[in-house]
Order: structure tokens, then C-alpha cells, then sequence
């Protein structure tokens, strides 16, 4: 039950990203790390390289300069040839990383990479100077940070030993349990709500949203600070009437401090290329100022703070 | 700003800047008469003052409030021949050049080519200097191992404390009388240069109320004539405060603002300093009279930001006179580094120190939108963060001003040089990031040197590829190397070298300037040059140190680390391939040298790695500079910063292991090298702060920020990034707010620009990765909001 530190801190985790100065995640300057691996499939995710929960090549076209260094690196002779570009056959590919030490163009990467508890946290505390000042500190996003409890739990552990500052950054998609353990852990949640239908929820993420109104409602109820997200995609969720939903929930939560709504963006498209597994992506127009004002005016009246781009 | 600001600042930003011969034929004329045969030098170079302050055209522009200006118009740029004087080439290039160009007419290139050259040819301060300099410096000099402020201008880099607030001129002139009458002349062996820089001294005092009497004059001739009424009593008034001050101290804030402007017209007539001149702490200086008038009901907050406004016009009209000796392709600059400083601490009991004026001025730094003066915020931990938060305001606005100072650190930095704990809170920046202590020091900056050009010595055996030369010291052959700490020893080997170089011509070149080129105006101005009777060039000031700037720490620290890193602990390059490549500029070594640039620790990221190496070479500097004798009766100091000479130090510079191309930029100040900080603004300030800034006097670092990252609550945020730099130690940041173009350049040449942030949606990435679309987009937005 109780690891020794020293074993503890060997603990792994799959993280695709650290991002320093962090400043639009929670309160202050912040350390974003970001977990590999997510329950959902949202159409428009701007962080497609994160769903898998597991390491995957990633190849952007646009920066190879066809120098095929990598051709003869790949011990599994995955990579060919044509029109003197270098094709990759994922299915043969074993993730050694050869061929990312020698891209020159900085063109090939393993997406997700596992690390130690002591690892990420060597990373984190890097910035602690500017955590204390700025009254910022950690945020665990992803991906979904809650697939991979231990070694959230352990991250959260630990920089509450040290007194930083945590975030998780959640679909709120688990187990109620683990939820449970997380909101003991954590001092900070940002929790999206995409739709108030389950079933257009489905549609457009793959899962249905009953688990996940539940436990930001058992979050809420803990006496979590939460501040609640809302992607705004054209057309999805858009419609006054689920605005005016989204809401009146939200408006029943004890703990949230502060909505978010996040226009849309394009971003996660041109990510996606980089993959193997191209996902879908959803075709639509980035909100302009004048629907993201109208959405906050919405959402203002139920009495909490609207910020536009969080 | 009201029409009277908005029609001065329009006319100060549309006239082209021009060479004006007014102050060279003065000048001339003076040198032909007999009085420099006659007269000791300091006495000589007062009287040529004096015979220019009255004579030189006197300038009221239509509406303006401060009046005075260093040419007979503004915009119209004197020349300083006795230091260096332009040839024909120089006059048709400046005339001619895309960048920085000024106006040349047909009559002044008469009067160069007849009057100006003829006399002046055998005669200038730079042929004196050159002259006087052995083989190897030139060799150097020429290899572009160094630069040499003083070929081109006279030392200066002096800031005024609050001195003329209390005395007039009038007042000086006392003071040096009775300073005079104390002189030992049974036992002081230098009594009689002594007398002689009082006499000079005295003459400077007179010429400078003459030129503001001359201004009186002019502006009770115009108020006559005068038919608006306003206009006449607004004449009249500037007749009366020209005819008060300088000659006595101001009593209240026009005069006060007055005041500083003759003074400041005084210094840069006089000789062309480095570093213009500078008001200090002008907000604090400005207080007691805003305070005043507005008790008084003789001022009101509209009044005093007008005159500020005026004020600050003035500065703008003022171009810093060209070099001479230019190329096409060089790019000057009319900035004349003139910095207000605003905020801080209190010298007297290093209390905080902002005030109304202080949010008074930020206000007008950013409705002007002047590229001179430029200005500065001093934090202490003292001050409130609301200042900061408004100074982060004007930044965003993306004038890349004010630049931000730790106050606390300068405060450090100037203990550590050995001042009391008063002079030590009377400091600040001068024009760049050097600290002094107002009005009590000279600190001498004589020309940058070129680390990353004395590595690549280091790396032939100290022959410059360039030239085939042997420039520096024979460190050994470079390939046959079997650790990483040879090449270090060999670096600073040559290192050693060019120091000494350098230290032994400044030690030369601060006689030719305490014998040949004195300022007895400036030195009134400076404690304690009357009190020793000895002259601001000549060890007059409290306080002396001289610089050598150190450029391109980032370079070298991470040409040094690519060499660790492949050639010592990896292995998978070999030093002679590697040698090959340089001396190829990498043409045929494209992988080699995308491997060096992508897959080697560099400088900028929070890694030791390559930091150490950076700590390394900056104390490795400091240990061979610090400390060392001028001839001033002062010591060197070590700064690093660049102003604009990593262009230059470029383009000298070859192929080096880190990656860069020949002629390719240094790295600039302590900024990481260009594209080369991939972990974001924290992991640079981290880096950054492993130098010791305790120990130098003055650093600087630029930080490029999108203005969508200091939307909202980001402009706090940067706030935090500040005051966390300003807790590690760090002396200075500026931010440049990135504008369109760059964007547009960095979608052109990516590897150019893999550091730059921008805020996407909710979240911030690094431009060259979010994809054309989105960085199209990011464009529009860019330019949407700097419209």
C-alpha cells in the first residue's frame, strides 16, 4: 500500500507534451502536462494525437526535406521510397525511434512517450518560481487524465507534498470512484460540457453524457473549484436552446467559478494529417466575436462569469 | 493629444532628417582663427562651444512650448568634424541609402568638398586614434574581432541627476569660481590643467545662458509680431522662462522642463556622445514642481501632459548624427538612445518612488508613439504591481516601450562596484542597459566584441578563414583535439588575447580624449569634476568604469555545446568532418548541419546542458575583464548587449558548429539564439538568470511576444514573468509585440522562427507548427487587432 518514495517516483505514465507557461489552463502561469489516451472522440478535438492511449509515429509532410536518412535507419524496413518522398508502413512500424533521431527536418516523431513520476516532476518544478509568483502551478490535461488514475493520483500527490498548485483538466468520463479520488487529490477542475443532449453528445464524441454530467455534479458537490468549458462548434451545440441548457446546469453547480467558452478552431485538422489513423474532423467556420458575445450573454444571465477564450 | 501636440508631432515625424553644416562651419571657422594657437585645450574647446552657442540659428516652430534645437530646424542633424568628418562618399551614400537615409543638398556637399574636408582632413580625432594604434589591433579591428565606439563619437553615456533642479547656471559658475580660488599651487603638480578646465568650464556656463537669452530674445521678437492673443502670451511666457533658466534653477514645471532641454541641447552640441544624454529619473525630478503648481492653481494635469508631450517632440527631432566610413548595405539608425527613466525607488531613503507624473508619463509614451525618447520602467519589489500592470499595457501597444529594469539588481550591481548605498539607488540605465549613478559617473562603454568570431579563431589555430590572416594567438590544431575542454582552453586562450588587445588601446585612447577632446560642459554637470577641477574625460567624475560589451553568448555556448555534445560525447561527428563543414559553410553537409541545428541542446531551454557552458563563458570573462585598471582611475565592468552589432559580428563570422551559416546573425544580448528557445518564455528567463547579473553592469534580454498572449488577464501574467526574471537576479527584458510581417516571414522560413508563440484559441502553440490555414488566419487576426 505505502511505496517507498524512491520506488514511487519510478512510477510511468504515457505523456504526449509538457507545455511551459501554460496561461490559459487555470489560475497563473502553469505547467500543462498532457496525458496520452481518451475515452472520446470528439469531431473537432484540437489535440487529435492525444486519443490514443498508446505511443504512435507521427510524420508532418510538411516540414520533410526527402533527405530518406530514415529509409536506412528503420531497422523493420518500414519506410519506402515513392516519388523519392519516404512512405511509412505503420503496421510494421515497432516505435524505436530511429528514424526520429536521424529526420533532420525535425519531420518524424513517437507521439507519447512514458515517464516517470520523477521525471515529470523534475520538469514541473523547473518553473516553480514562476507557479509562487504568479499564483499558478500544474494542470493535468490530455487526452483524458483520468484514464490513467495511478499515475495521476501520484502526480497530484506529490506536488501537493511540495505545495503546487494542481488542475485537472477533464471530460469528466470515468468512474465515479475514480473521480472520487482525483476530487480528494486535485485543488482545481476545469470541466467541459459539450452538449446537454446524451444523445447528439454521442454522435459527434462517442460516448453519451450522462456519466459525465454526474460526476462534474459529484465534483461540484465535493466542494471542488470548477470551471466549466464549452467548446463552441457551429452547429453542434450552438442552438439556443442547449445554450440556455448548459446554463441552467451549470448555474445548479455549487462549485464553478467561472465559465469558459472556446470558439472552435481548426487546429486539430492539420493535426490530425500527422497521424496514421486520420480522424474525422468536423468542416466548419471558426465562431466570430459577435456569436461567442451572444453566447456569453446567454450564459452570463444565470449569474456566473463568462470568459471568452479561457 | 491636442492639436498643438498632434501638428509638432506630425511635423517631427514626417520631415526627413538632413545634414546641416551650421555647426561644422562654426566649428571651422573658430579652428582657422588664431585662439586654438593661443589657448590650452580645455579653454580652446570651450571657446569653440561658445562661438557655436552664439551663433547658431535660433528655431521657435510654430506652436511649441519647450523650445531649443541641436540643428537650425528639426530633423536638420550637425556634424562633429574635429572627431571624424564625413567624405564625399560618405555624404552621396547617406543621401542615398535605403535605410536611414539623409537628406544631402547639393550645398552642403559644396561646402564639405571646399571648406569642411580641406581643413579638417589630418586633423580628426578618429585619424588621431587609428594612428595611434598598433598592427594587430587593425588586423583585428579589421577581422571585426571588435568594435571601437570612439572612432566615430566622443565618450559619453552620462545621465543628469537632479542637480539642475536646484542650481542655475549662474550657481555653477560659483561653484567653480570658489573650487577655483582653493587650488594648491605650492604642491598640486596639476594645478595649472586644473585652472585651465575651471576657465573652460566658466566659458561653458556663459555660452549656454547666451544661447537661452538668444531664445528669449527671439521670443519677445515673435510675440510682437504676434496677432493671436493666445499665441502671444504663450510667446511671451517662453521668452520669460528662456531668459530664467538655465542660468538659474527652474521654478516650476515649464521652466523645470525648460531647463533639462538646454542642458540637454548643451551636451549633444558640445560633442557628439555615445549615448546622447539622458534626464534620469524624470518623474521624480518633475514632482515637486507638478505638486507645486497644481497646489498653486498654476498648473493643471492637462498643462503638464502637454508640456510633456511637447517635450518629448523635441527629443524626436533630434537624429543621431550618421557614421562616417558607411557602406550601402549598412543600416544606421536615427535613434540617439535618449532613455527616460520612470519608477524606481527614492535615492534618499530607496523608498518607492511612483508617482502621478510617473502613470503621467507611460500615459504619453504610448500616445506619442515616438521611437525617441525611449523609456524605461525601474521595478523594485517596492513598487506597486499596478505600475507594471500599466507599463505592460503601453508594451502591448507594441512600440517596444518601455524596456522594464530591476531596480533591486542595479542596486546590487552598483554595491558591488564598490559605491555608497545613496549613489548606489541614484542609478539606472543610460541609453541601452548599462547602469551608472546619476550624475556622478562616467562609465565609458569603448565597443562590443565578437565571442562567437574568437571562437572560430579558436577553432584554426586563431587564422581567420575569412582572410587567411593569423588574427589571433596559435591555440593548436583544432582536429586534433581529444577533449572538449582543449577547444574550451583554446577559446579562452584567444579570449585572453583580444582582451588585452582592446584594454591596451582604450588605455591609449582615453589620453587622446583627456588631452585632445575634453568637455568642460558636461562636466559641470558631473560630480565630482568641479570639485577635482579635472574634466569628465579625464577622471573628473566619482565614478569611472570602462566596458567592453560582450555579443553572442548564445552562440557560442551553443556552437560550444554542439561540439560536446557530437564531437566529444556522442561521437557521431568527427572534428575534422566538422572543421570541414565550417569551413564549407556546409554545402554538402546539409544533414550535418540540420543535425546540429534540431538534435543538439541549446542555450534558451532550462537545460544544463548547454547553460552550464553559457554560465561558463560568461565567467570566464568576467574573470579576465572585471576589475582591471583604466586610466581614469577606474576599473573595467562587463556588460553584454548588442544594439543592433549581431548583425555586423554576423557577417563577419563563418560557419559555426551550432549550425549558423556564414554571415548568418549572432545571437544578441543574452537572448538565446535565433529560433533556438523551444520551451517558451519561462525555460528562456531560466536560462537566462544562470548568469550572475549581479556581477555585470547591464544585460539584455529581448522576448518576442504575439499580442493575442497578453489578451485579457495575459497582460498580468506577463507581469509575473517580469517580476519572477526580477526574483532570479535578471537586470533587464524588453518585449517586442510581433506584428503581421513577422508572422508572414516566419511562415516563409519556419526554422528561422521556431520560437515564436501564438495564442491559437484558448490555448498557444508555436506558429510554424499550426498549419497554413490556421496560421493565415492568425495573420488576419494579427493585423485586424494592430490596426
Amino acid at each position: 500500500m505505502f511505496q517507498s518514495k524512491g520506488a514511487e517516483l519510478e512510477i510511468k505514465g504515457l505523456v504526449f507534451d509538457v507545455k511551459k507557461y501554460a496561461i490559459h489552463d487555470g489560475p497563473g502561469i502553469r505547467t500543462t502536462v498532457f496525458f496520452k489516451g481518451c475515452p472520446l472522440k470528439c469531431q473537432w478535438c484540437h489535440n487529435p494525437e492525444s486519443w490514443r492511449a498508446y505511443a504512435e509515429h507521427g510524420f508532418r509532410k510538411g516540414r520533410c526535406v526527402g533527405c530518406l536518412q530514415c529509409v536506412e535507419a528503420c531497422p523493420e524496413q518500414a519506410i519506402s521510397i515513392i516519388d523519392n518522398r519516404p512512405v511509412t508502413e505503420i503496421n510494421k512500424c515497432s516505435l524505436c525511434g530511429r528514424c526520429v533521431d536521424v529526420c533532420m527536418a525535425c519531420a518524424r516523431e513517437i507521439i507519447g512517450r512514458e515517464m516517470t513520476l520523477g521525471e515529470i516532476m523534475a520538469e514541473i518544478e523547473q518553473d516553480v518560481i514562476f507557479y509562487d509568483e504568479s499564483g499558478g502551478g500544474v494542470t493535468i490535461s490530455g487526452g483524458e487524465p483520468l484514464m490513467q488514475p495511478e499515475f495521476l493520483l501520484a502526480v497530484l500527490n506529490q506536488c501537493q507534498r511540495q505545495r503546487i498548485h494542481t488542475t485537472v483538466d477533464t471530460s469528466c468520463y470515468a468512474e465515479p470512484k475514480i473521480v472520487e479520488m482525483v476530487g480528494e487529490r486535485a485543488d482545481m477542475f476545469l470541466c467541459d460540457i459539450k452538449h446537454m443532449d446524451s444523445e447528439i453528445h454521442e454522435r459527434f464524441t462517442g460516448v453519451g453524457n450522462n456519466p459525465i454530467l454526474n460526476n462534474i455534479r459529484l465534483l461540484s458537490e465535493a466542494g471542488k473549484e470548477i470551471i466549466v468549458r464549452i467548446p463552441i462548434i457551429p452547429g453542434f451545440n450552438d442552438e439556443k436552446a442547449n445554450i440556455e441548457a448548459t446554463g441552467k446546469f451549470t448555474a445548479s453547480l455549487p462549485g464553478v467559478i467561472r465559465v469558459d467558452i472556446l470558439p472552435f478552431n481548426r487546429g486539430g485538422k492539420e493535426k490530425s494529417t500527422r497521424l496514421k489513423a486520420q480522424s474525422k474532423h468536423l468542416q466548419v467556420e471558426t465562431p466570430n466575436e459577435e456569436q461567442m458575445n451572444s453566447i456569453a450573454k446567454s450564459l452570463s444571465k444565470y449569474g456566473f462569469e463568462v470568459k471568452i477564450g479561457g | 493629444m491636442n492639436e498643438r501636440v498632434a501638428k509638432l508631432r506630425k511635423q517631427s515625424v514626417e520631415t526627413r532628417p538632413y545634414i546641416s553644416t551650421e555647426r561644422a562651419e562654426l566649428l571651422t571657422e573658430f579652428y582657422k582663427s588664431d585662439i586654438p594657437q593661443r589657448e590650452s585645450v580645455p579653454v580652446t574647446r570651450a571657446l569653440s562651444f561658445k562661438h557655436i552657442m552664439e551663433n547658431k540659428a535660433i528655431c521657435i516652430n510654430d506652436g511649441e512650448l519647450i523650445v531649443g534645437e541641436r540643428g537650425p530646424a528639426p530633423k536638420a542633424t550637425p556634424t562633429y568634424p574635429e572627431l571624424c568628418c564625413h567624405t564625399m562618399e560618405d555624404l552621396r551614400i547617406l543621401n542615398s541609402r535605403e535605410r536611414t537615409p539623409f537628406v544631402v543638398t547639393e550645398e552642403v556637399k559644396k561646402i564639405y568638398s571646399e571648406n569642411i574636408i580641406p581643413f579638417w582632413t589630418g586633423k580628426t580625432m578618429r585619424e588621431k586614434l587609428f594612428g595611434a594604434m598598433e598592427q594587430k589591433w587593425h588586423q583585428a579591428f579589421k577581422a571585426g574581432v571588435f568594435t571601437e565606439f570612439m572612432e566615430q563619437r566622443a565618450p559619453g553615456h552620462a545621465i543628469l541627476d537632479d542637480k539642475i533642479y536646484h542650481k542655475g547656471m549662474v550657481d555653477f559658475k560659483r561653484d567653480i569660481e570658489e573650487n577655483r580660488k582653493k587650488l594648491d599651487y605650492f604642491n598640486d603638480r596639476l594645478v595649472y590643467e586644473k585652472d585651465q578646465e575651471y576657465q573652460a568650464m566658466s566659458i561653458c556656463a556663459d555660452a549656454v545662458i547666451i544661447f537661452a537669452q538668444r531664445y528669449a530674445t527671439k521670443a519677445t521678437e515673435l510675440a510682437q509680431q504676434e496677432s493671436d492673443p493666445v499665441r502671444r502670451s504663450e510667446l511671451e511666457k517662453t521668452a520669460e522662462v528662456c531668459s530664467y533658466v538655465p542660468a538659474n534653477a527652474p521654478r516650476n514645471f515649464w521652466e523645470a522642463l525648460q531647463a533639462y532641454w538646454f542642458v540637454h541641447l548643451s551636451v549633444i552640441t558640445e560633442l557628439n556622445t555615445w549615448d546622447s544624454f539622458n534626464p534620469g529619473r524624470l518623474d521624480q525630478h518633475l514632482l515637486p514642481f507638478y505638486k507645486q503648481g497644481l497646489k498653486e492653481g498654476s498648473l493643471t494635469d492637462e498643462q503638464a501632459k502637454e508640456l510633456l508631450q511637447c517635450f518629448w517632440v523635441k527629443f524626436n527631432n533630434q537624429p543621431a548624427p550618421p557614421k562616417v566610413g558607411i557602406t550601402e548595405e549598412q543600416s544606421g539608425t536615427y535613434t540617439d538612445f535618449s532613455l527616460i527613466n520612470i519608477g524606481g525607488i527614492r535615492p534618499s531613503d530607496g523608498s518607492d518612488a511612483v508617482n502621478d507624473v510617473s502613470y503621467m508619463m507611460l500615459d504619453v509614451v504610448e500616445e506619442m508613439h515616438l521611437t525617441q525618447p525611449s523609456s524605461c520602467i525601474q521595478i523594485s519589489k517596492k513598487n506597486p504591481d499596478r505600475f507594471l500592470k500599466r507599463a505592460c499595457e503601453v508594451i502591448r501597444t507594441g512600440i517596444g516601450q518601455p524596456s522594464v529594469f530591476n531596480t533591486d539588481v542595479i542596486i546590487k550591481e552598483m554595491l558591488q562596484d564598490g559605491k555608497n548605498m545613496t549613489d548606489a539607488r541614484t542609478g539606472g540605465p543610460s541609453g541601452c542597459v548599462t547602469v551608472s549613478s546619476f550624475g556622478k559617473e562616467s562609465c565609458t562603454l569603448t565597443g562590443y566584441i565578437n565571442w562567437p568570431k574568437i571562437f572560430e579563431l579558436a577553432c584554426n589555430d586563431g587564422v581567420d578563414p575569412k582572410s587567411g590572416e593569423q588574427v589571433g594567438p596559435q591555440t593548436g590544431d583544432a582536429s586534433k583535439f581529444t577533449s572538449y575542454r582543449q577547444l574550451m582552453a583554446a577559446y579562452k586562450e584567444q579570449l585572453r588575447y583580444f582582451i588585452d588587445l582592446k584594454i591596451k588601446a582604450n588605455n591609449v585612447i582615453e589620453r587622446l580624449f583627456a588631452n585632445y577632446m575634453p568637455a568642460p560642459f558636461m562636466s559641470i554637470l558631473m560630480d565630482d569634476c568641479i570639485a577635482r577641477g579635472l574634466d569628465y574625460h579625464n577622471g573628473g567624475a566619482r565614478y569611472n568604469p570602462t566596458y567592453i560589451q560582450g555579443v553572442g553568448i548564445g552562440t557560442v555556448a551553443d556552437a560550444l555545446a554542439a561540439v560536446k555534445c557530437h564531437v566529444f560525447d556522442k561521437q557521431d561527428i568527427a572534428m575534422d568532418e566538422l572543421l570541414k563543414a565550417m569551413r564549407d559553410d556546409f554545402e554538402g553537409y546539409e544533414n550535418m548541419q540540420q543535425k546540429l541545428l534540431y538534435h543538439t541542446p541549446k542555450y534558451g531551454n532550462d537545460d544544463d546542458y548547454a547553460d552550464s557552458i553559457a554560465e561558463e563563458i560568461f565567467n570566464t570573462y568576467y574573470d579576465l575583464l572585471n576589475g582591471r585598471p583604466n586610466t581614469k582611475g577606474g576599473k573595467y565592468r562587463v556588460n553584454l548587449l548588442p544594439t543592433t552589432v549581431h548583425i555586423y559580428f554576423g557577417s563577419v563570422t563563418g560557419a559555426l558548429p551550432n549550425g549558423k551559416k556564414a554571415g548568418e546573425p549572432v545571437s544578441e544580448g543574452i537572448s538565446p539564439s535565433q529560433g533556438s528557445d523551444i520551451k517558451g518564455p519561462t525555460a528562456v528567463i531560466k536560462s537566462a538568470a544562470r548568469i550572475d547579473h549581479v556581477r555585470t553592469g547591464g544585460t539584455l534580454l529581448n522576448m518576442k511576444f504575439n499580442p493575442h498572449m497578453l489578451d485579457g488577464d495575459g497582460i498580468d501574467k506577463l507581469g509575473h514573468l517580469i517580476r519572477s526574471y526580477f526574483k532570479l537576479d535578471g537586470h533587464h527584458i524588453q518585449f517586442n509585440v510581433i506584428d503581421a510581417e513577422t508572422l508572414r516571414k516566419a511562415q516563409q522560413n519556419p526554422e528561422k522562427h521556431r520560437d515564436l508563440i501564438v495564442r491559437v484559441a484558448g490555448y498557444s502553440d508555436y506558429f510554424v507548427d499550426v498549419g497554413q490555414d490556421l496560421q493565415n488566419e492568425i495573420i488576419a487576426r494579427t493585423e485586424q487587432q494592430s490596426l
